[in-house]
């Protein structure tokens, strides 16, 4: 498994006229080839504009700067913004959550298949063509050949999101993230789009970054979990051991706030974390989440918390849980 | 689809049938129409035999069935100054209306578009500024003063325009610019508000996404949402340039229709002031069906259903 | 605009929204300078007899077209020069002014009372009545402004009460379209249903619970439609069928300026200033109410 993105040191600003709103603070994490890493975090915790952060599609007013973003041996920190145009659509590939609108109502769904691979690849369109009817065969989507002569309105929901994946994939990228992909869509067919997301990463030996607030859709297809809280990384680690021994008081809350299928027992309560998101704007000091946290102590305010790296995959953003580090057998290192 | 069409269509004529009612009342309802055709001079007498003459003594819905059943065979009856058919007199003068009208929309969408979408690009720089500027100026300036002013400089101070009259390209260029200058507010404020609603659209950022080149979301799959609405705007102030090109011909003594109708009424030849107001109204009323039908031409949502 | 939105801010902490109001326009440069320039032409038209110099109607012969004090052969005896029959320009200007806001204000005040109503009425009761008024508005649209007007003008004689009737029956679509969409807007509103369910009558309804809602969308198309009204007014006169002469009317001494514009370009320049500044003072008061009303609908 080869490193396909590595993130190091990622902040997000947002200029307003009475200080600065950072909605991502000092984000890092790495995805590899055939691996599946979920962001994971509530609304507003900056896992959507850590995404557009790394496609270089953030809104014109908000500014991005990193320590490192790798993206399969390019600094894409230091890359014009034509040549990153030139590796967007093409080695990395972004679906939005709202397949209603994501598609441009002007033109047919062949089109707009089409062009995305006409961009990038010195292709006739008729060659254009029979990768989008493959594509769409791929993901599920009948009578393709019909369906490239439709435009989105035509579509439903479910339809036009596996569009909007197969439109992902016609370059065949490297990297495809999915930003809540599933979100605006029934239930039946969430389960359907992550089951075919987690096929055809296969199928292309592709790596994923999957953005939800959903830990359901994190049980169910991450390898790898980063955890957001508040614009900082809580918690990275593997699906299996974040679920089974969650270290950040964050994290711990989140899974007691939802059912996991086989691990939370029937009748049992769910949880919930009182208070509310801190505000965003200006310098912070001090643990995000200590005005929620039941352990927290007046160090929490005092000092910067820094990830506390135990081993190679698990790392977490708090200062107490030490004796949680010794049960891993590891000596806790300041990252 | 087609319902969509039918029912629109059937309204238009409902439309233009109440015009012509109310183009035929207004004559009728506005004054005594044999007074003011016999003159004020003329004796009772005379206004009774002019009353007879003209047929003014019938029923008023007699004589709106008379003059509606031959106005849809084109004959609007005979003018009463000219002493000719009114309907080849309008004929002939419509080349000239039309040119001015559609010349300045062309102009008037030429400037507006790309300046609507620079402000959009660049909202409240010094472009876009000045292009509100110049649209709340244009907006305050009465149009028949504006062409005098225009006169004044190109055609007396300059020398390079004629000052007035009917002619080759050279005599639309004011005229045009005048009548393009008042509908310029109206598209550029379209174009800059529809741009920057598309722009920040999720399918913008899908298109950016793909890696595809600037102009080509700027041109392919933005500009192309946001001039759709600018269609009926476009037809129905093409519309409203044929009916208020009175005033730009009157200034620049264009002999257009709007110049004979504002001649016919100063010499009271009603005949022809009936004809034009209808033959505008129905103009307009073919021009907006033309732009729903060419809006949903454009639009595949209601395209194909 | 994050300026103006910061000082809103602040603001909310204020007691009464009125007042509110108040201190924002007091800030807002569009509306200021609009406010300015018509309380100016409207202080112009009530002092009138004060400030013109001479007799706006005298007429003098032996002085015709002198240009004014600027102009070479100009004199402070007549500041802004003479007209085609002598009479003092600065003096027919001031009176002039009396007549563009009577006509502006007057349409304004009639055409937004049928426009209204038709808009309440069709917005409110919907169905066959919505049908109805929205035909009314579409025949009317089709009509040519202009032409109908200079022929009612013509056949109904011209003076200035015809030119704001004429005007006054043409110009109240935009208040049917807005009034109409606004009122469906609030039509909507739960308490509009509640004050209907407590069986309130529908006149207090409309005029409780509605118009007030409505007012300031009333208000701007208030000011669009005056400023509209003036500049066909001036039209007409142009087309000499609308204010009759001898009255100063601003439209017409452009048109009587006309023939003498190629030596004595001031008989035009100035009268249209003066319609370009009036228009232009309506036409920014009109912003700045929309801006500052949408802004307070906003927090």
């Amino acid at each position: 498994m080869s490193t396909v993105l590595e993130v190091q040191g990622l902040v997000v600003r947002i200029p307003l006229t009475f200080g600065d709103l950072s909605p991502v603070r000092n984000v890092g994490f790495s995805v590899s080839t055939g691996e599946t890493l979920c962001i994971v975090g509530e609304s507003g915790c900056g896992k959507s504009l850590t995404s557009l952060a790394i496609m270089d599609l953030l809104p014109s007013r908000a500014r991005r700067t990193a320590n490192r973003i790798s993206f399969d041996g390019v600094d894409l920190t230091a890359i014009r913004e034509r040549d990153m145009a030139d590796i967007r659509g093409n080695r990395m590939a972004m679906i939005f959550q709202e397949p209603m609108t994501s598609l441009n109502p002007a033109y047919t769904i062949g089109n707009q298949l089409e062009e995305a691979m006409l961009r990038h690849r010195k292709v006739a369109r008729s060659a254009a063509r029979e990768r989008a009817v493959y594509l769409l065969e791929k993901v599920g989507i009948t009578a393709a050949g019909q369906r490239l002569k439709q435009y989105p309105h035509q579509l439903s929901g479910g339809l036009r999101q596996r569009v909007m994946i197969a439109m992902g994939l016609m370059c065949g990228p490297k990297l495809l993230i999915a930003d809540e992909p599933t979100t605006a869509l029934d239930v039946t067919i969430q389960a359907e789009i992550l089951h075919l997301l987690a096929s055809l990463k296969r199928e292309f030996d592709m790596a994923m970054i999957l953005i939800t607030h959903d830990l359901g859709v994190v049980a169910r297809v991450a390898d790898r979990v980063a955890v957001m809280y508040a614009g900082q990384v809580v918690e990275t680690g593997t699906a299996k051991d974040v679920f089974s021994r969650p270290l950040h008081p964050y994290t711990q809350g989140l899974l007691r706030c939802v059912p996991i299928p086989g691990r939370t027992k029937p009748g049992e309560h769910l949880g919930s974390i009182p208070g509310l998101v801190p505000n965003l704007i200006g310098e912070m000091k001090g643990c995000s989440f200590r005005n929620r946290c039941l352990h927290a102590s007046v160090e929490c305010g005092a000092i910067d918390v820094t990830l506390q790296q135990i081993g190679p995959e698990i790392s977490y953003r708090c200062i107490l849980p030490v004796a949680v580090a010794a049960a891993y057998g590891l000596e806790a290192t300041k990252a | 689809m087609f319902i969509y069409f039918l029912k629109r269509s059937l309204v238009a004529l409902l439309v233009a049938i109440t015009v012509s009612i109310i183009s035929f009342m207004l004559l009728h309802l506005s004054g005594d129409l044999a007074q003011s055709l016999a003159g004020p001079t003329a004796s009772e007498a005379d206004i009774i035999q002019v009353r007879k003459a003209y047929g003014l003594d019938r029923p008023l819905v007699v004589q709106y069935g008379d003059w509606a059943s031959k106005a849809i065979r084109g004959d609007f009856g005979e003018s009463f100054f000219l002493k000719q058919p009114v309907f080849p007199i309008i004929v002939d003068r419509f080349p000239v209306t039309i040119s001015l009208g559609v010349s300045a929309l062309l102009l008037a969408l030429l400037v507006s578009i790309p300046l609507g979408i620079v402000a959009a690009l660049r909202p409240n720089s010094w472009i876009d500024r000045l292009a509100l500027t110049i649209s709340v100026f244009g907006q305050a300036m009465p149009s028949f003063w504006f062409g005098l002013l225009l006169i004044m400089l190109f055609g007396i101070n300059l020398r390079w325009l004629p000052v007035s009259g009917t002619g080759g390209w050279q005599y639309y260029v004011m005229p045009a610019v005048t009548l393009a200058y008042y509908s310029m507010p109206a598209f550029m404020r379209l174009t800059r508000a529809g741009m920057m609603e598309v722009l920040a659209s999720d399918y913008i950022r899908t298109a950016r996404a793909k890696g595809l080149r600037s102009m080509t979301v700027l041109f392919k799959h933005a500009l192309r949402n946001a001039v759709i609405p600018l269609v009926a705007v476009a037809a129905v102030q093409l519309g409203f340039a044929l009916g208020g090109s009175v005033v730009i011909e009157a200034v620049f003594s264009l002999h257009g229709v709007g110049y004979l109708g504002w001649e016919s009424i100063s010499r009271a030849d009603f005949p022809v002031v009936q004809a034009i107001v209808l033959i505008l109204a129905c103009l307009y009323i073919v021009l907006t069906l033309f732009a729903d039908l060419l809006n949903a031409f454009l639009d595949p949502r209601i395209r194909v259903n | 605009m994050s300026a103006e939105s910061h000082a809103g801010a602040i603001e909310t902490t204020e007691p009464s929204s009125g007042a509110q109001l108040r201190r924002r326009l007091s800030r807002h440069t569009t509306f200021l300078v609009g406010a300015g320039i018509l309380g100016f032409i409207l202080a112009v038209a009530l002092l009138a007899p004060l400030l013109a110099p001479h007799d706006p109607y005298a007429q003098n012969l032996s002085r015709r077209l002198i240009p004014p004090v600027w102009g070479s052969g100009g004199s402070w005896a007549h500041p802004l020069g003479t007209d085609q029959l002598g009479r003092d320009y600065l003096s027919r200007l001031v009176y002039g002014s009396r007549i563009s806001l009577l006509i502006g204000f007057s349409i304004m005040i009639t055409s937004g009372i049928i426009g209204t109503f038709l808009g309440i009425v069709a917005g409110y009761f919907g169905g066959r009545i919505d049908l109805i008024v929205n035909f009314i508005i579409t025949t009317r649209l089709a009509m040519p402004v202009i032409l109908v007007a200079l022929t009612v003008a013509a056949l109904a004689g011209s003076s200035v009460r015809n030119v704001i009737m004429v005007l006054s029956l043409l110009l109240w679509d935009r208040f049917a379209v807005v009034t109409r969409s606004a009122t469906l807007q609030v039509r909507a509103l739960d308490y509009v249903a509640a004050a209907e369910a407590v069986g309130c009558s529908t006149l207090r309804i409309v005029a409780g619970e509605i118009l007030p809602n409505i007012l300031n969308a009333i208000i701007v198309i208030g000011t669009i439609e005056m400023a509209n009204g003036i500049l066909l007014a001036a039209a007409l006169s142009f087309l000499g069928l609308g204010v009759p002469p001898p009255l100063p009317d601003w439209g017409a001494m452009i048109a009587d300026g006309k023939q003498y514009m190629f030596f004595s370009p001031w008989v035009i320049t100035i009268p249209g200033i003066a319609l370009f500044t009036l228009v232009l003072g309506i036409n920014l008061l009109g912003d700045g109410i929309r801006d500052l009303t949408a802004h307070e609908n906003r927090t």
